[in-house]
């Protein structure tokens, strides 16, 4: 498969990626990418990010640890397995919150990091831009711009015209 | 911030290349070789012994009835604690925005993970069978046993198996954007392919990094209770036994000060030769040492508060056992562990107060090491002298310590300090783009 992926700009600060990559949401650009080696605020929303459900999966699994811990010990020491020690409650409820609490972490730090690489698509090993040159600068010192060939407004020559009007270090095609 | 964390001329591609270097391209120099060679000398012995111990049994430890409770339990409360200050640099300091700590928080999780991990070891070794060490997990076996879930050793085993995975979790995402410099930058194509397996695909795009930051910033939320958690499970061993000097209110607050104590200072001990040996002054600058002397002088201070209302509360109780005990640590048979730990943990760190002391490396890779001797010998004092001397004289009976004690601890920071100096060669030691943040928000 040799169809465009994109066409891509380098530049040489965090600054620059993040007024390219607004001139280009207001240019109509919508299929963006931007690179950064380190977290630049305010880029995921300068190209379009629409928000994350990594908070919510956190919460999820917090929840389903803290039930699923406390359910865990109370069915063992109430339906499954009751001990008369002493006449004491099996029901002794206060002595399960530890582990529940031990169990809601766990959880909701499994379900944080299971979403967030879910909805960044990954591991994903291979990926067009990889075969971009000096791609591998992305995580040393250099910021990408990446405008998608799908997206319906491309067109490579008004594509390659636009980047060159943001004054990047140099442009190359990314073969999909 | 009066003085910058990061002098001006590093910019994104130096410390780049100056962190990632010493991963790829520097040669092993011969003073690693040597601490390669020692530390996994040590690492065969403790395992040695450790096979010996699943062989011969307990027997080969100094304990015994009335003192079971050994070097074991106190080597394990030791390692948890030091692991305790990895997890504050990182979860509690990123919550507060210390941005100080972005040059040492790598190094130091890794110390947690070596650090709990060898922690966990000591109870399942000290098990007597340890063989069965899963029946301390709940699953559905034939004799339809469940763990007992009023039982603090039970809840240790969660809070224990929690604290490895969630610093485990912490570490590995917050090391996959520099995984991924490893692997752009690797030299060799065996490499290349190591790095970018454990690097996920990472490419830094836009999106993932919000994901990442907030997946980061959640792990710190649910880590950083963890931190207090985890060693007031650990005291609650001790506290809910009712043996004289282990039943105590004021444990849980106290142990977790004293993790934070000993963590802090280990985390000297191996960033000052890790700096000085690797040529890393610039990221670790005098500046996070001194930071890193006032957290270990505050949690001192709170320290001391525990080891005084311990001894307030001994007399206090009006309990004739209670005050026994704490008159024994004065003037009973390991008193002189007493007053040296005493020394150790409460008067030496007051030098900390001094600015010129908080500022001169060799002082505090010493006071370091003092310190941590303090600290395992506050454990040992704690987890023998009320066993040693409870109610009865007539079941009194003293621990003393075998030469396969002494041994199996030597091995066991030996297979720690191994474990670290291979870290330092395989990943980075200091987080990189997190230092690229740094430089970033220096220049504006």
């Amino acid at each position: 498969m040799s169809a465009l992926y994109g066409i891509m700009a380098e530049f040489a600060s965090a600054d620059a990626l993040l007024a390219a990559a607004r001139r280009a949401r207001e240019a109509g650009y919508r299929r963006l990418e931007a690179y950064s080696p380190f977290p630049v605020e305010g880029l995921a929303e300068a190209v379009g990010f629409g928000g994350t459900r990594v908070p919510l999966a956190t919460l999820v699994g917090g929840i389903a640890g803290g039930v699923g811990g406390f359910f865990l010990q109370w069915y063992s020491a109430v339906v499954s397995y009751p001990e008369n020690i002493g006449g004491r409650p099996p029901d002794s409820w206060p002595e399960f919150i530890p582990v529940t609490f031990e169990t809601t972490v766990l959880f909701a730090a499994v379900a944080a990091v299971v979403a967030m690489l879910a909805g960044n698509r990954l591991p994903r090993l291979r990926h067009p831009v990889f075969g971009a040159r000096d791609f591998d600068l992305a995580t040393r010192n250099r910021f990408f711009l990446c405008l998608g060939a799908d997206d319906p407004r491309f067109e490579t020559g008004t594509a390659r015209r636009f980047l060159e009007g943001l004054a990047p270090m140099k442009i190359v095609e990314v073969e999909g | 911030m009066s003085s910058p964390l990061l002098s001006p001329r590093w910019g994104y591609a130096s410390i780049t290349d100056k962190i990632s270097d010493i991963v790829l391209h520097r040669p092993l120099h011969w003073i690693w070789g040597l601490g390669f060679i020692v530390a996994g000398a040590l690492s065969v012995v403790f395992f040695g012994l450790v096979g010996w111990l699943f062989l011969a049994g307990v027997g080969i430890w100094g304990v015994n009835i009335p003192v079971a409770w050994g070097f074991a339990i106190g080597n394990f409360v030791w390692w948890i604690g030091i692991g305790h200050a990895g997890t504050f640099i990182s979860a509690f300091l990123l919550l507060l925005r210390q941005k100080w700590r972005n040059s040492i928080n790598r190094f130091a999780e890794a110390m947690t993970l070596f650090a709990a991990g060898i922690a966990g070891l000591w109870p399942i070794l000290h098990l007597g069978r340890p063989w069965f060490a899963y029946w301390l997990l709940p699953y559905p076996d034939i004799m339809k046993l469940w763990p007992q879930w009023r039982s603090p050793l039970v809840w240790d085993i969660f809070a224990i198996s929690t604290y490895l995975l969630v610093s485990l979790l912490f570490w590995y995402v917050g090391l996959i954007p520099d995984l991924a410099t490893l692997r752009d930058r690797a030299g060799s194509r065996a490499k290349q392919m190591a790095y970018g397996l454990f690097a996920l695909g990472w490419r830094g795009e836009a999106r993932h990094w919000k994901r990442f930051e907030i997946a980061y910033l959640l792990l710190a939320g649910l880590a950083a209770p963890l931190v207090v958690s985890v060693h007031s499970i650990v005291s609650l061993d001790f506290a809910i036994g009712n043996t004289p000097g282990y039943h105590s209110t004021i444990f849980p607050p106290y142990f977790v000060a004293g993790a934070l104590f000993s963590g802090f200072a280990m985390v000297l001990v191996l960033a000052i030769p890790l700096r000085k040996f690797f040529g890393l002054e610039d990221f670790i600058t005098l500046k996070h040492l001194d930071n890193a002397a006032k957290v270990m002088l505050a949690t001192e201070l709170v320290l001391a508060y525990g080891y005084l209302a311990e001894i307030f509360t001994g007399f206090y109780s009006g309990d004739k056992y209670e005050i026994a005990i704490t008159v024994n640590r004065f003037v009973g048979p390991y008193a002189p562990v007493y007053w040296t730990l005493f020394a150790l943990n409460i008067l030496v760190p007051q030098l900390l107060w001094f600015r010129g002391i908080r500022r001169s490396v060799s002082a505090l890779f010493t006071i370091g090491i003092l310190v941590n001797v303090g600290m395992w010998m506050e454990r040992f004092m704690i987890v023998v002298s009320g066993l040693a001397q409870d109610f009865l004289p007539s079941a009194w009976g003293l621990f003393v310590p075998t030469w396969v004690d002494w041994t199996m601890l030597a091995g066991s920071i030996g297979f720690f300090v191994f474990l670290f100096l291979l870290f330092i060669r395989a990943l980075p030691a200091i987080s990189i783009f997190e230092m690229r943040e740094i430089a970033a928000e220096e220049k504006e």
